[in-house]
């Protein structure tokens, strides 16, 4: 059985080689982009499911925003009565909401890809990092049918209202759903990480998101409360405020609204560190979570 | 001859017991050794693993040092009873777990089976199941367009290919499923136990297509099973993993007699000493063996098995005789069989009735024999139910014949005229 492999043994001869340890750096985010039809499947794959078997499909998703915005528009409109910075308060809410969920939901889906995909993971080999990153995907088709009923209340309300802003600061919508895909992504799979032996962080995502709502600027201008809160710099750490305030802005550009941009890169380098350490510690667990899970 | 795999000094080690505060404990100690730059404490203890005996450490080692070399082209079977660490080496071959100490090196993609329809969405459609799964396993969208036509036929679903497959028959699905990893072209196949599925027909394609990969394409295999007649039938040579260890590696169908013979305890040999002796009798003795062999032997399908039992009867002889009922692993009898049938008696002092079922008689099987001593021909005087169980192992078939096990318990060989 033995060969006389003397020669066979050079550099580069082994195509691949397992041992019980890599280096930190070793992330093989080449091999993600092998697999990069994987992704497209997963992808698909939550479309299909969700909606199997639904007549209305996709638009469900337009259910929890609009009892959302009725919720705030009654407690933060009606009772608090808390100026939107001279925006229509149907439109502030729900496109605060909308980009707060597309950001809730890429954080609590990814941050259980060890536990719930246990059984896929057990059997075959991938690129863990696929999962995850699908379902920031996935979320992204969902936040395109939310971003479509923002933009038909925005154009009902400017009809009503003679007024409707489209403009240059548009095209910033993209790349602020970037850096909440990155946020959401960074943040949920070191989550994942941590809770593949010990479970405990696991309980505390579930409300902790609800709670970290309350942190940012979603029911509320972030100009209101620096006014009235001795707190607001706990809202000012919070690199999500940037991202809403911008959203905010971009879309509507009302007059009352004053947005510094130079937050947002607060934001940004917040989510490139996150998403560092994300990946880091995603790749050290994946290889040997099955043992532990 | 080229290496393609070589394990060196492969070890794992699991932890026994729950996650909590105990292991955090552990986990804290461990990682203060490693940053003061000592080693793992938990690294030094731990037993090998025999799920049987209850052991003193929390941490067990579920391979230990393995290693082997594997050629191109080779179809490796790798056999071992249920817990001996089969199913640890596939998982690190197929990198869904990482060995605690020593490498393996591989050359060439390597894919790896170990379930058939990883990742099959209920929901979706055949066709969208076949590019989920085939993208799971590996291969590329290119790919599983090329093969798309040929994956549809093997499984022979081109029907329901657009329909969910949750309305699948169980047969379907597998079929769908088998045929995706068939067609996956990876220089390394590794295979766990997927034949334990689908019907005869399929099994012998699915066989035939291994056998195929590697004689034609030039492709290793890894196969693990505990079908012994499949492992002599598709390798050529085995790997008996016991209790974490290499025991074996070599031509397959030594390897399997190995494995049979001497890898596993035999329990086809029972001495009472006193535990069954009573004013009336002893019974001292009952062993299965095939002929020619002895109790250690694993008994196989094309044996005659011999049937020993040794009682000492005290008085009276004449009065007694003994009677066996087969059952079944569920406990269902299967027939009845006695010595006074066949005009054999019993007599004063020790006896030795030997008992023979001709080849082939048996099927497959784990049996057990309850033992009845009747007085004058009417009165149960001693019942002891389950008093010993053997196995019958499958034996060599001829390649593309079915492996599994047939219908019903026994199988004799009648008497034929072709008139």
């Amino acid at each position: 059985m033995k060969p006389t492999n003397n020669s066979i043994e050079q550099a580069g001869y082994w195509t691949e080689e397992i041992l019980p340890k890599t280096g930190l750096f070793d992330l093989r985010l080449k091999e993600v982009w092998r697999y990069k039809d994987l992704l497209v499947m997963f992808v698909k794959r939550d479309f299909v499911a969700t909606y199997k078997q639904t007549i209305l499909g996709p638009i469900w998703n337009f259910v929890q925003p609009i009892l959302t915005t009725i919720m705030f528009l009654v407690i933060f409109g009606k009772i608090a009565g808390i100026d939107t910075e001279g925006v229509n308060k149907i439109s502030f809410y729900l496109s605060s909401i909308t980009i707060w969920n597309y950001f809730a939901n890429c954080l609590t889906g990814t941050s259980n890809t060890f536990v719930a995909n246990a059984g896929i993971f057990g059997k075959v080999y991938f690129p863990r990092l696929i999962l995850p990153l699908s379902i920031c995907l996935s979320n992204v088709i969902k936040l395109g049918v939310q971003f479509l009923l923002l933009l038909v209340i925005m154009i009902a309300v400017g009809i009503k209202e003679q007024h409707f802003y489209i403009g240059l600061s548009w095209l910033m919508v993209p790349f602020l759903v970037l850096i909440m895909a990155g946020l959401g992504l960074g943040c949920g799979i070191i989550i994942s990480s941590l809770t593949t032996k010990y479970r405990d962080f696991a309980v505390l995502i579930t409300f902790g998101v609800q709670l970290l709502m309350y942190a940012t600027p979603v029911a509320f201008p972030l100009s209101y409360l620096m006014q009235k809160s001795k707190y607001a710099w706990l809202i000012n750490i919070n690199p999500l405020s940037p991202i809403l305030e911008a959203f905010r802005f971009a879309i509507f550009h009302s007059p009352q609204q004053h947005f510094n941009f130079n937050t947002l890169w607060y934001s940004v380098g917040f989510m490139v560190v996150a998403l560092f350490l994300g990946i880091l510690l995603f790749n050290k667990v994946e290889r040997s979570f099955m043992d532990t899970v | 001859m080229n290496t393609v795999i070589k394990v060196e000094n492969l070890s794992k080690q699991y932890r026994l017991g729950e996650v909590g505060t105990g292991s955090l404990t552990h986990d804290i100690n461990a990682w203060w050794h490693r940053i003061r730059g000592k080693e793992n404490p938990y690294l030094k203890i731990g037993e090998a693993n025999d799920r049987t005996v209850k052991g003193n450490s929390d941490y067990v080692w579920a391979l230990q040092n393995v290693g082997f070399e594997v050629n191109k082209g080779d179809v490796l079977g790798i056999i071992g009873r249920n817990g001996a660490g089969k199913s640890t080496l596939l998982k690190i071959l197929s990198k869904t777990t990482v060995p605690t100490t020593g490498s393996i090196k591989i050359k060439g993609r390597i894919a790896s089976l170990l379930e058939v329809g990883t990742g099959f969405h209920p929901d979706l459609s055949g066709r969208d199941n076949i590019y989920l799964n085939g993208a799971i396993l590996g291969m590329t969208k290119r790919e599983i367009i090329n093969k798309f036509d040929e994956i549809v036929d093997f499984a022979g679903v081109e029907r329901y290919i657009d329909t969910p497959v949750k309305r699948y028959s169980s047969g379907m699905y597998v079929r769908l499923a088998f045929a995706v990893a068939a067609h996956l072209e990876p220089e390394i196949l590794i295979v766990d136990e997927v034949l334990a599925v689908g019907d005869a027909e399929f099994q012998k394609k699915c066989l035939g297509k291994m056998k195929d990969v590697s004689v034609n394409e030039g492709r290793t295999v890894l196969f693990v099973s505990h079908n012994m007649a499949a492992i002599k039938t598709l390798c050529n040579n085995a790997l008996v993993i016991g209790n974490g260890e290499v025991k074996y590696v070599g031509e397959a169908v030594s390897a399997v007699s190995y494995y049979l013979k001497g890898g596993e305890e035999s329990q086809n040999r029972k001495a009472f000493n006193n535990s069954y002796a009573y004013e009336a009798f002893t019974l001292n003795e009952i062993s299965l063996n095939a002929t020619g062999h002895s109790s250690e032997t694993v008994l196989d399908e094309y044996q005659t098995i011999e049937l020993n039992t040794i009682i000492t009867i005290n008085k009276e002889a004449e009065r007694y005789h003994f009677s066996y009922v087969l059952n079944d692993d569920d406990g269902n009898a299967i027939f009845t069989f006695s010595h006074v049938n066949s005009g054999v008696r019993l007599k004063n002092g020790r006896n030795h009735l030997k008992c023979l079922f001709p080849k082939g008689f048996l099927n497959i099987g784990t049996y057990y024999l309850a033992f009845y001593l009747i007085e004058d021909g009417r009165t149960t005087v001693f019942v002891e139910k389950d008093i010993i169980s053997f196995d019958i192992q499958a034996g060599e078939r001829p390649l593309g014949s079915w492996m599994g096990k047939e219908p019903g318990f026994i199988k004799p060989v009648f008497e034929w005229n072709n008139l």
